[in-house]
């Protein structure tokens, strides 16, 4: 059965595309206007409002709270501030990913998680032996993003909150009228941003209220098309398209483990223990086969591909997610996940697992492109990520 | 802190000792903590009234390792077997059916019975003493390693194979299906009379929260079995099973073994992986080079390990573990030696096991009321009375029984194991007895009910399980105590377990003590 978000009554009339697309079980749009091309520079250049509530969301409590979901994840959980907010992937006892999201501490005991997946099983079967009780608020939470350069100023004229020092990856409570909510300085976009943490039953009064304090900075309701170009351009992966989750590989060269993801950061194997840390201890020990990289394809080399036919470039219109092999050479020497046009950047770029030795910047590799149902191979050049990182992100 | 052991083993019962006294004889530095105050386990025997000891939890030997025997030079530290002959005399409606050693003899008992089935009996006893070869085979060798097994198990099992192959076609064949197969069904291919199945059937069932019919059933027969010994056989220990376990910490301690009661664990220590310390309730703690626990594997791994440090697969495998406590023990103060009436050839006849279980509808209608969650209206009984082997037990003149009961499970659908239910129990087993024996009601001078909550309590046993885990066929061999982890070693370097808790699992065996102690020096020779 799809199901629908909170907002459902307001992003249906909004919706005049009927682009949908299903996000973990509920319906969403796409796209509002037949092209995503506003909604996107809304985020870019003023400010978008983004329905992301179908994101599974837990609510820990209780004295073990943070030590139950540090013996999960591969960041140090207990050295999160009240108020802070991490964002860190998890893995199976073999380290390797099984997904990603964030943890808000709102309290000293008391932690959202949220996650891509299901994840209510997973932290049952972890809390044995602990004090920390796990409630699926995924339903009962509504959650929306305001991301781009106006967002700040949108949110303090429509909230009370104390935004300017609210910093990045912080989270601060808020009140607007009557509706209590959380804030946290977060996105998917890589740009200035927010997203709001509140109850369900207020969802249409708060989305109503966004949109007229909103108007005078341009606030545009944007769909998973728009938000699929930013994230790419800032470098953030997406599960299911740029890693397959430990739990649905159905062989073991599908797995990622985080240091392959480029999220080696994320990974504390001097903490406690914690799920997969013996393996990626195992693993740190000796130089990673694969490395997600940034590819930038070359944009003559690409004309001429294209004058090869006959055309000037073509290029899909929306970001495309599926596996694209890349080149060394005659060796494939890895594959993209990811990639679209970047309309901000004026650049073609793509996410790709890129296989040692040819994961330094700069190397010079080539990736598979179709032109005109011929299948040829534009040289690209490896790129560290993010493509776009604006200081107003963390300013 | 001083110096680290090189092993600490957590439970003085026949298995810790049994591991501890291999490793201080292959040189190492070992110390046995026990909870309680006497050594043994659940090989104790103890006062339980003025003048009158018992073996408080295991009245019989399982098939103790006559290898463990032997290197441990046993006999020289007091442990003297016994087997009785009859082993088993089982009561039936006013008659009796004894189940001695030599087949023929037991042939010629089951006669008045059934003359077709004592026809067959002795081609049972070779069926079965064909598969209780292969179990007893199987018992001597340690799990393969799966799902990669090396060189050397891929040769023992080849072994296993070859020794099951070379008993013929059809005695392979015979022993592949009764593997499986439930006590009922076997016995009904074989058999008419229902005394006779019951008793066959009794002497398998114990431990088991499983009625004749239950699938697998069959297995728990052979389990019980040594190598070459007839259906039923019951080995005993002059003195009670306590003395196994003297005689197993006087040869430990002769090797250097230092052994201390009173030492209660509270945690196993884990850094980096790895068992680096005991921790004791008093907070001492004894550092070590690794840890042997013979408590239950859920005992070990929930409780002293923690399920914090723990794989959560792992944690998941060893809750999933089944242990439903299925019996009780009812100790008897006896004024006089309880007279059978059905039974001729005077006292000699019950110095086996005495038991209770007259037929398959009887032991499944007992089993029935445990599977609701109840305690066994007429519950099957298999009684020892051990001063008829050692009359110094007590005083001169009285008596002692000891009795399994069965079945008073762990998990009770209403109510808990509370004193009026306890001596419910109690009045129920000495009712049932008194129909065999009149008066034995009378002769009773005092009774001990020891209810599964009372084994998990005293013995640390988690359910009351006997066997740290039925023993069922999906919880045996490279699936004991979990699949993986079969090999004594566990996911915590340097820990190890050494109890019934894993292969071959329950019973007086000391194999499992063995098997883990054989499984440390081959980890020490490796690295």
């Amino acid at each position: 059965m799809l199901r629908t978000t909170p907002f459902h009554s307001r992003t249906a009339l909004l919706c005049q595309a009927q682009n949908w697309r299903r996000w973990a079980g509920c319906v969403v749009a796409s796209s509002y206007e037949l092209s995503h091309d506003r909604e996107y520079w809304a985020i870019r250049s003023a400010a978008a409002l983004l329905d992301v509530s179908p994101l599974y969301k837990y609510l820990v409590r209780g004295p073990d709270a943070a030590r139950l979901l540090d013996r999960i994840v591969t960041r140090d959980i207990r050295r999160c501030a009240v108020g802070q907010v991490m964002y860190t992937p998890w893995c199976d006892e073999a380290g390797k990913v099984l997904d990603d999201g964030t943890i808000t501490r709102l309290d000293e005991d008391l932690l959202r998680l949220t996650a891509a997946e299901p994840n209510l099983r997973w932290l049952h079967e972890n809390s044995a032996g602990l004090d920390a009780t796990i409630d699926d608020v995924s339903d009962s939470t509504a959650a929306l993003a305001v991301q781009g350069p106006a967002s700040r100023a949108i949110l303090r004229d429509a909230l009370e909150a104390d935004l300017d020092s609210l910093r990045f990856f912080r989270a601060t409570r808020a009140q607007v009228r009557d509706i209590p909510l959380t804030i946290t300085r977060t996105g998917y976009t890589g740009d200035l941003g927010y997203e709001l943490w509140f109850d369900g039953r207020h969802a249409e009064r708060m989305w109503d209220h966004l949109i007229a304090a909103g108007q005078p900075y341009g606030l545009t309701p944007a769909g998973m098309l728009a938000l699929d170009i930013a994230r790419i351009e800032a470098g953030l992966i997406l599960i299911d398209v740029d890693y397959v989750p430990a739990r649905k590989a159905l062989i073991l060269a599908r797995t990622s483990s985080p240091f392959e993801l480029g999220l080696g950061w994320t990974v504390r194997l001097d903490k406690g223990y914690f799920v997969g840390q013996r393996a990626l201890r195992a693993e740190q020990a000796r130089p990673p086969t694969w490395q997600l990289r940034g590819l930038e394809i070359e944009w003559d080399a690409l004309e001429r591909l294209y004058a090869e036919a006959g055309l000037p470039v073509e290029l899909p219109a929306a970001a495309w997610r599926t596996s694209v092999p890349v080149y060394a050479g005659d060796e494939q020497v890895g594959y993209a996940t990811s990639g679209c046009w970047s309309p901000l950047l004026k650049q073609y770029i793509a996410l790709a697992h890129v296989r040692a030795p040819h994961t330094a910047p700069g190397t010079s590799l080539a990736m598979e492109v179709t032109v005109e149902h011929r299948r040829r191979r534009a040289p690209a050049r490896v790129r560290e990520l993010p493509f776009f990182n604006p200081e107003r992100k963390r300013a | 802190m001083s110096a680290p052991f090189d092993a600490i083993v957590i439970g003085a019962g026949h298995n810790g000792l049994t591991a501890a006294a291999y490793l201080a004889r292959a040189g190492l530095s070992v110390v046995v903590v026990e909870q309680r105050d006497v050594i043994g386990g659940a090989t104790v025997t103890e006062e339980f009234h003025p003048g009158f000891r018992v073996d408080t939890f295991a009245h019989r030997m399982g098939p103790f390792s006559p290898r463990v025997f032997e290197d441990l030079r046993l006999r020289t530290y007091g442990l003297e077997m016994v087997w009785p002959d009859p082993a088993r005399v089982a009561m039936a409606d006013g008659r009796a059916l004894s189940l001695f050693r030599d087949p023929s003899q037991t042939a010629e008992a089951i006669r008045p019975f059934s003359s077709g089935d004592a026809a067959r009996w002795p081609a049972f006893c070779r069926t079965v003493a064909d598969a209780a070869r292969l179990v007893d085979a199987v018992r001597q060798s340690q799990p393969p390693r799966l799902p990669d097994p090396g060189l050397r198990d891929l040769l023992r099992l080849a072994a296993i194979g070859l020794g099951l192959r070379r008993r013929g076609k059809r005695a392979m064949a015979e022993t592949l299906r009764l593997l499986p197969m439930s006590l009922a069904d076997l016995l009904d291919d074989w058999f008419e009379s229902d005394v006779l199945k019951g008793a066959v059937a009794g002497a398998g069932l114990p431990g088991l929260m499983q009625g004749p019919r239950g699938a697998g059933t069959a297995y728990a027969l052979l389990h019980h079995l040594a190598a070459g010994e007839a259906p039923g056989g019951v080995t005993l220990v002059r003195g009670g099973t306590g003395r196994a376990a003297e005689a197993l910490a006087g040869a430990a301690r002769a090797a250097g073994v230092e052994i201390r009661t009173s030492a209660p664990v509270e945690r196993i220590g884990v850094r980096s992986d790895a068992a680096v310390e005991v921790v004791l309730a008093g907070g001492e703690v004894i550092p070590a080079r690794r840890i042997l626990s013979s408590a239950d594997p859920k005992r070990t791994f929930l409780t002293l390990v923690g399920p914090e440090a723990l794989d959560p697969a792992f944690v998941r495998q060893v809750r999933h573990i089944r242990m439903r406590g299925a019996c009780a023990k009812v100790h008897l103060a006896l004024g006089e030696l309880p007279r059978f009436p059905g039974i001729g050839g005077g006292d000699a006849e019950l110095r086996g096991a005495v038991m209770v279980a007259p037929g398959l509808d009887y032991l499944e209608r007992a089993f029935d009321d445990a599977k609701y969650g109840g305690v066994s209206e007429r519950p099957f009984l298999e009684a020892v009375i051990p001063t008829l082997t050692d009359p110094s037990l007590a005083p001169p003149g009285r008596h002692v029984m000891s009795i399994l009961v069965q079945y008073a499970p762990y998990h009770l659908k209403a109510g808990a194991w509370e004193a009026a239910r306890r001596e419910a129990l109690g009045d129920a087993v000495v009712a049932v007895l008194a129909e065999y024996a009149p008066n034995l009601p009378a002769a009773v001078l005092h009774r001990q009910v020891l209810t599964p909550l009372d084994l998990e309590q005293r013995l640390g046993l988690t359910e009351g399980n006997i066997f740290q885990g039925e023993m069922a066929l999906d919880q045996l061999f490279f699936m004991r105590p979990v699949p993986g982890w079969a090999r004594y070693g566990t996911p915590v370097r340097g820990l190890y377990l050494c109890g019934a808790g894993a292969h071959p699992g329950g019973g007086v065996t000391a194999l499992p003590g063995y098997h883990a102690a054989r499984a440390v020096l081959r980890d020490m020779s490796a690295s």
